[in-house]
């Protein structure tokens, strides 16, 4: 899920449960490309591997050429870019991958963009991507607000993971930057505050629509 | 040709270079930047031919940075001067080698100790506790031999660098405009002032 504020982006991934032997922080589903520039993707893990390289080389190739650092959308335009190469040539199949750009350029805007295998790339203020991305989706578009602050922003990524990841805090990974383009990872602790918030809005939420018996 | 100087300490490197650009008999400009940060604790200096010392070390400081972003941690000292000699070695036997003089400083956070590599356009590396480029090295090494010590503090190190500055500037035919000084320790680098 990414989700774009007044002066933040943030970027949450569902965890797959952790398989009981497995070393879980070798499996990080966001990634840096650049120190201003992070992308969190769905679908075929060492597709992403290979896409991710090619882009955090095309970055530090853009700041020896031109001695400037990447903008997001240069940086989607190219991975977007080699995606749709892989659909166009012999011998290759496409990345099995979406994903979510996000990051802030020199004019200090929030940015996010998404990518697909097709190759086709674009900007968004909030979107998902992967398993039931639409119903994250919808849910994104009923309670998104123009101009949220930075609280806002990170309760309303977790809230619309939430939706689908059943299992709370513990299975949920996210990843914010400011204008100071520093990309931050949001602690256990962090995250589950927010998310009993969350749960006592619910839970107030489910008192009020409960029909109150004295009114009969 | 350009001066460069690197001498260690306890815990930390402190590094000077001239900052005249020159351009056969006409000093272009003073104030030009000779380092190059390469990751947050190991810099390096260049001087010989100014293009390519320009166009090395930023190749070189970009895949510095490249490895620190794909592998989520940074180089040594160590690793990244041995990165820094394999490509002059490479370029050497090529059509046109790279001419260039090095100074590798940097803090190796691991062991916590302070590192200095020199290196020259022939691919040479050693690693030293003080170290000079250009004429400056003929005047000041002896200085050094003489001075340093393996534990001087900061003070004291910028002291020594003032007193080999100091000789330059009363021996050397050529102006010696202000130098300018970066320390690399365990909290990174900074410029101090001589």
């Amino acid at each position: 899920v990414g989700v774009r504020g007044s002066d933040i982006v943030v970027l949450g991934v569902e965890k797959r449960s952790a398989l009981k032997l497995q070393d879980e922080r070798t499996v990080n589903k966001i990634c840096m490309l650049d120190e201003h520039v992070c992308l969190a993707f769905a679908g075929l893990s060492a597709d992403a591997r290979v896409l991710v390289n090619k882009a955090r080389i095309e970055c530090q190739s853009h700041r020896l050429t031109v001695e400037d650092a990447v903008s997001i959308e240069y940086i989607t335009r190219y991975i977007a870019g080699v995606q749709q190469k892989y659909t166009q040539s012999g011998g290759v199949r496409p990345f099995g991958i979406s994903t979510l750009i996000m990051g802030f350029d020199s004019d200090k805007v929030p940015k996010l963009y998404q990518t697909d295998p097709s190759g086709v790339y674009s900007a968004w203020k909030a979107n998902a991507i992967g398993r039931s991305s639409k119903t994250v989706r919808e849910f994104l578009e009923k309670n998104y607000k123009e101009d949220m602050d930075r609280a806002e922003t990170i309760k309303l990524a977790i809230r619309s993971l939430l939706e689908v990841v059943q299992t709370g805090a513990k299975n949920i990974e996210i990843a914010i930057m400011g204008k100071d383009s520093v990309i931050q990872r949001l602690g256990l602790t962090e995250i589950e505050t927010v998310v009993a918030e969350i749960e006592a809005e619910n839970e107030k939420e489910k008192e009020k629509s409960k029909p109150s018996t004295s009114q009969q | 040709m350009e001066t460069l100087f690197g001498i260690t300490g306890k815990d930390f490197v402190i590094t000077a270079y001239d900052s005249k650009a020159v351009a056969s008999i006409t000093l272009m400009k003073i104030g030009e930047d000779k380092s190059r940060e390469l990751n947050s604790h190991s810099l390096m200096l260049f001087s010989g031919e100014p293009g390519d010392g320009v166009h090395f070390s930023e190749y070189i400081e970009r895949n510095i940075k490249l490895y620190g972003i794909r592998n989520g941690i940074e180089l040594s000292p160590k690793a990244v001067a041995s990165f820094a000699r394999r490509e002059l070695a490479d370029s050497l036997r090529s059509r046109k080698p790279y001419s260039v003089n090095l100074l590798i400083a940097g803090f190796d956070v691991k062991t916590n100790r302070p590192a200095l590599y020199w290196l020259d356009h022939l691919a040479s590396m050693v690693d030293v506790p003080f170290a000079a480029h250009g004429y400056g090295a003929y005047y000041c090494l002896s200085l050094l031999d003489r001075y340093h010590r393996e534990d001087i503090t900061e003070e004291e190190g910028i002291k020594l660098l003032q007193k080999c500055i100091g000789e330059l500037r009363s021996r050397m035919i050529l102006n010696m405009p202000d130098f300018v000084a970066k320390v690399v320790n365990k909290d990174g680098i900074r410029i101090v002032q001589i």
